[in-house]
Order: structure tokens, then C-alpha cells, then sequence
């Protein structure tokens, strides 16, 4: 698009950039606000079905489809309430840093193959890395709004988050070991074809690892029973209690858009990403590496698989969070330091055994030859950085190293 | 110039420590149970002494009721335990009778305790779905509203209020149930029967809840006794008392041939007349699981209460009889009668001087003695704790404040 602008448009190359930056930041924000506001619809729907109630039932037809909509045209012409003894620019700046932090993380996840903001050669490491920003918000917000009970809520937050960022990263290391990339767009590469090959079947270890990824995930995005910061009935409404209007919609995107992003990262990570349970494009003879548009459609289909396990994801999320009571914080520490750390590392250490000594799996022949796996696009226009990952990370990669391509 | 060095040191080296902090929960707090104000002083999450402040629902229901006749103040009885309000009109109207010692009609006696022990049981589904609030968890508290919506229908069918009954009244009950009502009410027992399970599903066994609840505010059967307690918060501590069974006799008289065990642990072990599921290995007796674990066994008890009820009732010829007249007098004299409600006993005393209207009438409320415990149980907790102690205790404080 860059190019397009500047060769046929003919705008300078900075306005180009910027133009092109612009549209897909708007296409990002839009993309997941939108998507942020399905979410919170389908949360008041299932916490309704749950609880034995309707939930929406009137504003835009007959399953309140319009109802998040409405809310938060609510928010907006809410007066703009800020405490007496707040920090202003602090207590103003609070939902945009968490607001920022987890809309950024979008940026480095592939929606499918290709389908990415910005393919980046450590995207796994950055989206960890962007997400864990998310606390700077909830801290500042409890630290600038002058109450105790958000001072006590983003103290549990940071406590909370820094902790289970240790067991997360071990979680998230696996797949990364396994993939010998950092690279998103790789790590759901290798697991194309039939549900065998995605990351949670590899072995014993990874199947372990993927429930310890989903403790952690839950945890990390503070939903229950890990929803501590905003315990409602311990400390009213947690670091938001004195936000109100569109500033508290901020952090309730946030939230919600962490929660999908965790699920998406873990159906890249372990669940083969777009490639489906089966895969119908391959059986059809369809490749979707090509620039065709038949390559274009089963692109989009992987969109709607990858989504699919995303949002089925966010409902478990969402089930679980109808359903458990929540723990205590010295409980919500133990989880993590007692039980999470621990088991991620012995798994850790085990699927690099079983890396080491079973690459091929228990079945022989059940798992793809590495060398089969689609790599030569790295090399393509605009994968630089991508190819010297692949590159960088060969040693990593523990399948005979003739069956990589350089 | 007064310098706040002049002042008392204790209070500045109190002043310059940092590592404290006094919170205020409540009056305006999600997990408060009403306007409880605790004030905490916590350092970091722990809580070293909570200080509960009360008052703010105080509506002087007792000097009104030195205005008003006996009937007259039954209305303000229902604003006091205002969800068991059926047991607080039970529990001033036997007291009034026991001075005029007056006796209601066996069909009156056998309404009164079917009526009172559907009003217990909706009161235990409020504790115990407020109580999963407290504990972060809101869909138990739904299902016990879905249910208990179904006996306020039936309570409105008898009486035409949903909340505040005046059903209960001195001289027997305002009216006889419409027709059809008991067929109703034991199809809304059957189905309340498997509901039950959901419960124990969903709190009782649930890990996180039983985590959260077992070992926690302690309570030694000494110390129930000391503070006064009563109710499900003195037999989770297992203490053997219930004043069904061990009351006045005009109150006893009313359960004279009614099969119950009353809900508490002897030996190791609850009364067996349901399947309840089995006691987690990490509780402790007197915990808040086990004044959790005393009302869920409430709650089926009265069932079967409810059940006997039916039948006598059914059996019983004649009407309930006319309550009192309003204006009735009361002889000179004075009377005190406890009743186990829902809470605990709740204890009414009234003077009377020979006119309609008493002399003194006064409320001894049972939250009252159940909530000044909290400061004992809730020192040394986290702060998460305080909801999870100050709840099992199942105040009310409209109760308390009166």
C-alpha cells in the first residue's frame, strides 16, 4: 500500500508511511473494538443464560444486539467525574496506557497466513512483552485515583501480573522451542494439517503446558477466579472504582481485548492457529501460501478458524468466570508460585527431552517432516526480518537439519 | 501555638507510622449486608482489627411501638428481619400472647409453623447466595432468588405482600390460605428438592469455596456462647441448641409432634435425613463452612417441616379462628419470649399496663449478638476474609438497627 501511495499517488514517502500506518491502525482499533463489543454483548447474554435470566432482550431486536452499542453511547455523555485529591494527568492517563498496551499487542498477531498487522521476527516475545505493559495502566490508575480501595486493588495487580508472567513465559517458551521461531505466522505453520500436529497433541508435555498456559492466561488478564484487582466484594470496584463514563469503558476494552488476545495466542500456540481440526483447504488441493484468489479465500477461512477458537477461548473464560467463586490473594500466589512455576518448568524441561530423544512423536511418521513445512516464504519481499529469525533460531530447531531449508 | 508535638506521643509515633492504613467498608459497600460500617486497619492485606460501626438504619421501631397497639406494631416488626419477615411477626405475636396468655387454634398453630419454616428457608437462600456473592461468585446467588421468588408467590397468594407480611398476627394469622395453595406449595418442594444439589454443587463442594471458607473465622463453641451468640452461627460451632426444641413452651407447643433434628455436628457428624455431601477434611468446626453448611441443612430440615405442616394442617377441622382485635388490651404485666428465627433467637419483651397500647416494647435482636464477634474472628485475617467471615454470619441490619 506504501507503494502504491508513493508511485501512483505520488505522495511523499513520510506522508505515505503515515497514511498507510493510519489505516491499519484505525483497521485494528475498529477491528477489535468492534470485536470488543460482541464480546460484551455475548458476555451479558451467556452470565444471563447462565444465571437463568434473558439478559438484553429490547435494544436493537429481539436479542439486544445494539445493547453494548447503546452502553456505551452511555458512557459517553456521562459527566466526566474525576476525585478531588486525584492525580490528574496521571488519573487521565491511567486508561489509555492499559487501553494502548493491549491494543498494541494486535499488531504482531496473524489472524492467518500473512493476515498479520506486522509480521514480526519475535512476535511472541512482543505481544508477552506489550500485554505485561497493561499493569502500568491499572497501577497508575490506583495510584492517581486517591482511594485506597484502587491503591489496593493495583498493588494486588501488580503482584498478581508480575507473578504470573514467570510461569506464562515458560508457558509460552514450549511452543517456541518447538517451532524454533519466535515468528506467530511460523509457530501455526508447523502445526498445518489434520488436529495431530497442533502443539497441545505434540506430547504429554505440551498437552500439560497448555492447561498451565490457560491458568496463567486467565490470571494475567484478571478474570475470575483470578479477578482480584477488581474484587467487587472486597474492594468495591478495584483500581476502577473511581473512573466512570468513557475513561472506565477504556479499561473495560482493555480487558476485553486482552481476553481475546490471550485465546488467540493460544490457539497459535498450541491449537495450529488457523489451520483447522481438519484440514479441508489441503484435502480440497488448495494452498493458501498462493497470491491467487482461491489462496486469498482459504486465507479468510483460516481468519474465521482462528477466530473461532479465539472466541471459544473468551466463552470458557466467560463460563468460568459465571461459575467459580474467587480465590483469595495469598491463594492466587500460591497458585502461581507454588504449583504454576514449578509445573511449567518440569514441562518445560520435559518437551525438550521428548524433543530431544522422540521428535518424530510415539507414532512413527504421525508427524510431518519438518522439511515439508512451508519456510521458503520467509525469504519472500518484506520478510527480512522473519528469514534471519528462522536463521538465527535453526539451532533451536532439533529435527535434522538437512530438512530445514536455509 | 498548638503544635502536634504537644500532644500525646503515643498518638505521633501512631501518626508517623506508614505501614498502616484504615479503610472504611461501608456503610456504602458491596459486601456489607446493608449500611455495616467496618473500619479496618490493615497492613497490606492483612487485617489487624476491624471495628464494626453501627446505627445507620436506626428507625426508633421501639419507641413507635410504645405508641402503637400490639397489632399495630407487627408491620414493624416485618421491617426488622426484613427476609424472614414472617418469623419476626411469629416471634412478637407469641410474646404478646404469652402475656395474655392467650392459645391460637391448632389449624392457626400448624399455618403459623409451615408459614415460618417456608420463611426460613427463604431466608437461608438469600444467606447462601449472598454468602457466594461475598466470595465473588453470582450466579448461586440467582438461583437461590429464582427460588425464593417462588415462595414470596406463594406468600403473596396467602397474604398479598411479597416482603413485609403482616401475616402472622396476635391471635393467630390475618387469613386462611386460598385454595389450591398447599397443592402449590408441595410442587414447589418437589422441584426445590434436586435444586438443592445445584448448591452443593456450586458452593458447598466447590473447591475455591471450600478454600476459601474452611479454617476461616474460627469460632471455639466457647467463645459462641461468651458473645451470645445463636442460631446457625452458635450450632456451626457445636453448640446443641435450638430453641424449637429447647425454647418456652408456648413456642415449643408449636412443634410439639414435629419430627427434626437440629442441625448440628455431634460426634463427628451431621443428622443423616438427607444426603448432604461430606464434610471437606480442611474444615474446622465452627469455620465459615460449617455455619455455611448448618443452614443448607436448615433449609432441607424445614422442608420436611414444611411437609409434616401440610399434612396437620389438612387434618385439622374447622378455621384458623380471627386474630385479635386491634385495640385489644393487654393485661398489666411482662413478658419476654426468644424465638429461633432464621438468624438466630430473636427475643421480644413487652410491658404491658392494662390499655391496648404496651407500655414498653423492645427487640433483642440475634445479628446483634452474631455481628460483635466479627472484630474476635476478623483479627490477623486478609482482607478478603472480612466478607467471607462478616457473611457467614448472615447479618441483617435492619435487625440490628431497628
Amino acid at each position: 500500500m506504501v507503494e502504491y501511495l508513493i508511485d501512483r499517488v505520488g505522495l511523499p514517502g513520510w506522508l505515505a508511511w503515515t497514511a498507510a500506518a493510519s489505516l491499519a491502525a484505525v483497521l485494528i482499533l475498529n477491528v477489535i473494538a468492534g470485536g470488543a463489543l460482541v464480546f460484551i454483548w455475548a458476555e451479558r447474554k451467556i452470565a444471563a443464560r447462565i444465571q437463568d435470566r434473558l439478559g438484553p432482550t429490547r435494544t436493537g431486536g429481539k436479542f439486544g444486539w445494539l445493547q453494548s452499542l447503546a452502553d456505551g453511547i452511555k458512557l459517553l455523555a456521562k459527566e466526566d467525574l474525576m476525585p478531588d485529591g486525584a492525580d490528574g494527568m496521571l488519573f487521565r492517563l491511567a486508561p489509555y496506557v492499559s487501553f494502548c498496551a493491549s491494543f498494541c499487542a494486535f499488531i504482531a498477531l496473524p489472524f492467518a497466513f500473512d493476515f498479520v498487522g506486522l509480521r514480526l521476527n519475535v512476535a511472541v516475545f512482543f505481544v508477552v512483552a506489550v500485554l505485561g505493559l497493561e499493569v502500568f495502566g491499572v497501577i497508575l490508575a490506583g495510584y492517581a485515583s486517591a482511594s485506597k480501595w484502587s491503591l489496593f486493588g493495583s498493588m494486588r495487580e501488580a503482584a498478581q501480573v508480575v507473578s504470573y508472567e514467570v510461569p506464562l513465559g515458560m508457558c509460552v517458551v514450549v511452543p517456541v522451542m518447538l517451532a524454533g521461531s519466535m515468528d506467530m505466522v511460523t509457530i501455526a505453520e508447523k502445526q498445518a494439517g489434520w488436529f495431530w500436529n497442533w502443539y497441545l497433541f505434540h506430547d504429554p508435555f505440551t498437552f500439560v503446558i497448555f492447561w498451565v498456559y490457560v491458568t496463567c492466561a486467565v490470571a494475567s488478564v484478571n478474570r475470575a477466579p483470578f479477578d482480584l484487582a477488581e474484587a467487587e466484594s472486597e474492594l468495591v470496584a478495584g483500581f476502577h472504582t473511581e473512573y466512570s463514563g468513557l475513561r472506565w469503558s477504556f479499561f473495560f476494552m482493555a480487558e476485553y481485548g486482552s481476553m481475546f488476545l490471550v485465546s488467540a495466542m493460544a490457539a497459535v500456540l498450541f491449537l495450529g492457529g488457523w489451520n483447522g481440526p481438519v484440514p479441508l483447504a489441503t484435502l480440497a488441493g488448495l494452498s493458501e501460501g498462493t497470491g491467487d484468489t482461491a489462496g486469498y479465500l482459504v486465507r479468510l477461512l483460516g481468519m474465521v478458524n482462528l477466530l473461532g477458537k479465539a472466541t471459544l477461548g473468551v466463552l470458557v473464560m466467560m463460563w468460568i468466570r459465571w461459575t467459580l467463586p474467587r480465590l483469595r490473594i495469598d491463594q492466587v500466589m500460591t497458585t502461581c508460585l507454588k504449583y504454576c512455576t514449578p509445573i511449567a518448568a518440569v514441562m518445560f524441561a520435559g518437551a525438550m527431552l521428548w524433543q530431544l530423544f522422540l521428535p518424530g512423536g510415539l507414532v512413527p511418521g504421525m508427524r510431518r517432516p519438518a522439511g515439508e513445512i512451508r519456510e521458503g516464504w520467509l525469504e519472500g519481499p518484506g520478510g527480512r526480518g522473519a528469514a534471519s529469525a528462522a536463521t538465527g533460531s535453526g539451532d533451536l530447531v532439533l529435527a535434522p537439519a538437512a530438512q530445514v531449508r536455509p | 501555638m498548638a503544635s502536634i508535638l504537644d500532644d500525646d506521643p503515643r498518638i505521633i509515633e501512631f501518626d508517623v507510622r506508614t505501614d498502616e492504613m484504615l479503610v472504611n467498608m461501608g456503610p456504602q459497600h458491596p459486601s456489607t449486608h446493608g449500611v455495616l460500617r467496618l473500619v479496618l486497619r490493615t497492613d497490606g492485606e492483612i487485617v489487624s482489627e476491624v471495628e464494626p460501626h453501627i446505627g445507620y438504619l436506626h428507625r426508633c421501631a421501639e419507641k413507635i411501638g410504645e405508641n402503637l397497639t400490639a397489632r399495630q406494631w407487627i408491620p414493624y416488626t416485618d421491617r426488622m428481619d426484613y427476609l424472614a419477615a414472617m418469623n419476626m411477626n411469629l416471634g412478637w405475636s407469641l410474646a404478646v400472647e404469652k402475656l395474655m396468655k392467650y392459645e391460637v387454634s391448632e389449624k392457626a398453630r400448624h399455618l403459623r409453623v409451615l408459614i415460618a419454616e417456608l420463611g426460613r428457608i427463604a431466608s437461608h437462600l438469600v444467606g447462601m447466595g449472598a454468602y457466594g456473592l461475598d466470595l465473588g461468585t453470582f450466579s448461586p446467588f440467582l438461583y437461590a432468588f429464582r427460588e425464593r421468588e417462588k415462595i414470596l408467590d406463594l406468600f403473596e397468594e396467602a397474604c398479598g405482600a411479597r416482603l413485609t407480611y403482616s401475616y402472622i398476627t396476635v391471635g393467630g394469622l390475618t387469613a386462611d390460605l386460598p385454595p389450591g395453595w398447599l397443592q402449590r406449595c408441595e410442587a414447589f418442594l418437589d422441584q426445590f428438592e434436586p435444586v438443592i444439589k445445584e448448591y452443593h454443587a456450586l458452593l458447598t463442594t466447590n473447591a475455591i469455596f471450600v478454600k476459601r471458607t474452611a479454617n476461616i473465622g474460627v469460632m471455639s463453641r466457647e467463645m459462641a456462647i461468651d458473645y451470645g451468640c445463636s442460631g446457625p452461627v452458635l450450632r456451626g460451632s457445636g453448640v446443641d441448641q435450638d430453641l424449637r426444641r429447647d425454647g418456652e413452651a408456648i413456642y415449643t407447643a408449636m412443634y410439639d409432634g414435629y419430627a427434626f433434628e437440629v442441625a448440628v455436628m455431634k460426634n463427628g457428624r451431621y443428622p443423616r435425613d438427607h444426603e448432604y455431601p461430606p464434610v471437606p477434611p480442611d474444615a474446622v468446626i465452627g469455620d465459615c463452612w460449617h455455619r455455611f453448611f448448618v443452614r443448607m441443612i436448615e433449609v432441607v430440615q424445614s422442608m420436611d417441616l414444611v411437609r409434616q405442616a401440610i399434612d396437620r394442617y389438612s387434618a385439622c377441622k374447622g378455621t384458623i379462628g380471627e386474630p385479635l382485635k386491634l385495640t385489644e388490651k393487654i393485661p398489666a404485666g411482662d413478658a419476654y419470649l426468644e424465638t429461633e428465627c432464621p438468624k438466630g433467637q430473636m427475643g421480644f419483651y413487652l410491658v404491658g399496663d392494662g390499655t391496648a397500647i404496651p407500655w414498653r416494647a423492645r427487640a433483642r435482636s440475634s445479628s446483634f449478638s452474631n455481628l460483635s464477634v466479627t472484630a474476635d474472628l476478623c483479627r490477623g485475617c486478609l482482607i478478603a476474609d472480612v466478607p467471607a467471615i462478616v457473611g457467614s454470619l448472615d447479618i441483617v441490619m435492619g435487625e440490628i438497627d431497628r
